[in-house]
């Protein structure tokens, strides 16, 4: 894969062939699919009933309906987003296929650009179930919030994307040891984007630690817009640029441990 | 024939450039305090095929891998069909490929979807007759729909092949091609390595430590150990001046240390 060439010349029947390659992969084996629906489903059932327990004992709940629910979707966006991402990208290493893309004409933008809409096939094929099963199951319609619902999901994504392209270039760069920061780094986050609870409840200290994360603006926004049916357009505009930074960031960094693989013969080690 | 007219028949740096598909100018890569290649240079000309010898920890992979652009030298330099490694690889990898032991085909998917898949990465036109030919040519059709993790040793080899010759590279990186094969098998595919070179006049580097292959195959034949160029000549001229009657007798001469007792005994 040519760094030097990252933006010129990219080729779509390239990107088609790396989402080609993942679509076979899903598609030849049935626990891999259905494992893509199992967790997305088991989440959405217990927040759902938790919910619905809260809600018939807590006024506030009663008003705030969806909050909970809400929130186990949006998270699962982020969270199925990266690893969307990350899974296809770790096919490669367990497969010992890195060095075939490698020694290919595919470059760095185009292998990053086919992992970001695998992970948006993936993430398809386990959430869209799931919000069926909550509008069934808890009459919650999460499509019933509309055009915000796009706001919501795009900054997610975006998130999701720079978390995966950053923690697939440490792969790279540190071969498989370094595979359970993909499963546990999305994680890390989770208390700070304040998912369940207002950022109000963090110590103010910490406070300036969750507005550098652009999911917590979106959970935040996600509150406001069930609470008191507001949509905080600033709120989004605030995410959308912070997540410009990360994804540039994360590009960065990805080429900067691919050429630091390359210097120190990792590409030719794939392993632990 | 006059100085000048000396000079200008000789190759000017462009022209050995244009000439040659490997180009290795004193190439050094260190690892911490391990010099794995160090100081080499070679040219390989175009339509040629030649071995590369050495034992373990010789510096060969690493050698292929900074020539593929896989590996960054320390210092040196490295052109591939004219154009500087890895900075220029956009313009080569389209025009060559590799097959090595330290890569797999992804195992789920069937040797059809793999060339597909490696196909369409190469831009290969007339995919699926380019591919029935590869099928053909490497024995391949039995199988052709088998998931590639299903089948034995031998058929893998020749699938890593046909991913190798997808594109009909002008250039093709092997290290150890015929590793784990038996003897039948291995035969079989440097027979079809010789007609490919023969019918598209392409270059081939071969890593091996298999001597008779290295002997039936390469009309050029380098070895290394410890990182740097031992000798440099056809498998005849090498044998002849070890005075040894076998590349095998002459890899266990470098290898033990006795070259120069050796070159001496044969020079007498």
């Amino acid at each position: 894969m040519s760094e030097m060439s990252l933006h010129r010349g990219i080729s779509m029947q390239r990107i088609g062939a790396m989402i080609l390659r993942y679509w076979y992969l899903l598609m030849s084996s049935w626990p891999r699919l259905l494992e893509l629906l199992y967790w997305p489903a088991l989440q959405v059932i217990t927040w759902g009933f938790l919910q619905l327990y809260i809600a018939q004992n807590a006024n506030f709940f009663a008003r705030a309906g969806g909050t909970l629910i809400g929130a186990v979707i949006l998270w699962d966006i982020l969270f199925r987003g990266q690893l969307g991402f990350s899974i296809s990208f770790l096919e490669e290493m367990w497969a010992r296929n890195l060095g075939n893309l490698m020694m290919s004409p595919l470059k760095p933008i185009e292998f990053l650009l086919s992992l970001m809409v695998m992970s948006l096939i993936r993430l398809a094929i386990g959430v869209i179930p799931m919000t069926l099963l909550a509008l069934f199951l808890f009459h919650f319609n999460v499509y019933a919030l509309g055009l915000p619902l796009i706001a919501f999901f795009c900054n997610l994504i975006f998130t999701s994307w720079s978390v995966g392209i950053f923690v697939s270039g440490l792969v790279l760069r540190n071969g498989l040891g370094a595979e359970s920061i993909v499963w546990t780094l999305m994680f890390a986050i989770m208390p700070l984007a304040c998912i369940y609870y207002p950022v109000s409840v963090l110590p103010a200290w910490l406070q300036y630690v969750a507005w550098a994360l652009p999911p917590t603006y979106v959970f935040e926004g996600m509150r406001a817009l069930l609470i008191e049916n507001t949509f905080r357009t600033d709120l989004m505009l605030d995410a959308l640029a912070i997540n410009t930074g990360l994804l540039i960031a994360s590009f960065w960094a990805f080429l900067a441990l691919l050429r630091s693989a390359r210097k120190h013969g990792s590409l030719l080690s794939s392993g632990e | 024939m006059t100085e000048n007219d000396k000079a200008s028949s000789r190759p000017t740096v462009a022209d050995r450039s244009s000439l040659a598909a490997i180009e290795v100018d004193h190439l050094v890569k260190v690892y911490k305090q391990t010099r794995a290649v160090d100081d080499i240079s070679f040219s390989l000309p175009r339509g040629s095929i030649t071995g590369l010898l050495g034992g373990n920890g010789a510096g060969k992979t690493t050698t292929i891998a900074m020539i593929m652009g896989l590996v960054l030298p320390t210092s040196g330099r490295v052109r591939v069909l004219g154009h500087r490694m890895p900075e220029e690889s956009a313009a080569v990898l389209g025009r060559m490929n590799f097959e090595s032991p330290y890569v797999d085909m992804p195992m789920r998917l069937t040797v059809r979807q793999n060339l597909t898949v490696f196909g369409k990465l190469y831009a290969v036109k007339n995919l699926s007759d380019r591919i029935a030919k590869l099928a053909d040519d490497l024995d391949l059709t039995d199988f052709i729909d088998r998931a590639n993790g299903k089948l034995s040793a031998g058929q893998k080899t020749r699938v890593a092949l046909a991913k190798a010759l997808i594109n009909q590279p002008e250039l093709l990186l092997l290290d150890e091609p015929t590793a784990s094969l038996d003897p039948d098998t291995a035969d079989w595919v440097r027979a079809h390595l010789e007609r490919y070179r023969k019918a598209n006049n392409a270059t081939i580097l071969l890593a091996s430590h298999n001597m008779l292959e290295v002997e039936r195959l390469c009309d050029r034949v380098i070895i290394m150990k410890r990182g740097r160029i031992e000798d440099d000549d056809t498998p005849e001229a090498i044998m002849a001046r070890y005075n040894r009657t076998t590349l095998e007798e002459v890899f266990l001469d470098v290898a033990r240390g006795r070259v120069n007792g050796v070159r001496q005994e044969a020079a007498r």
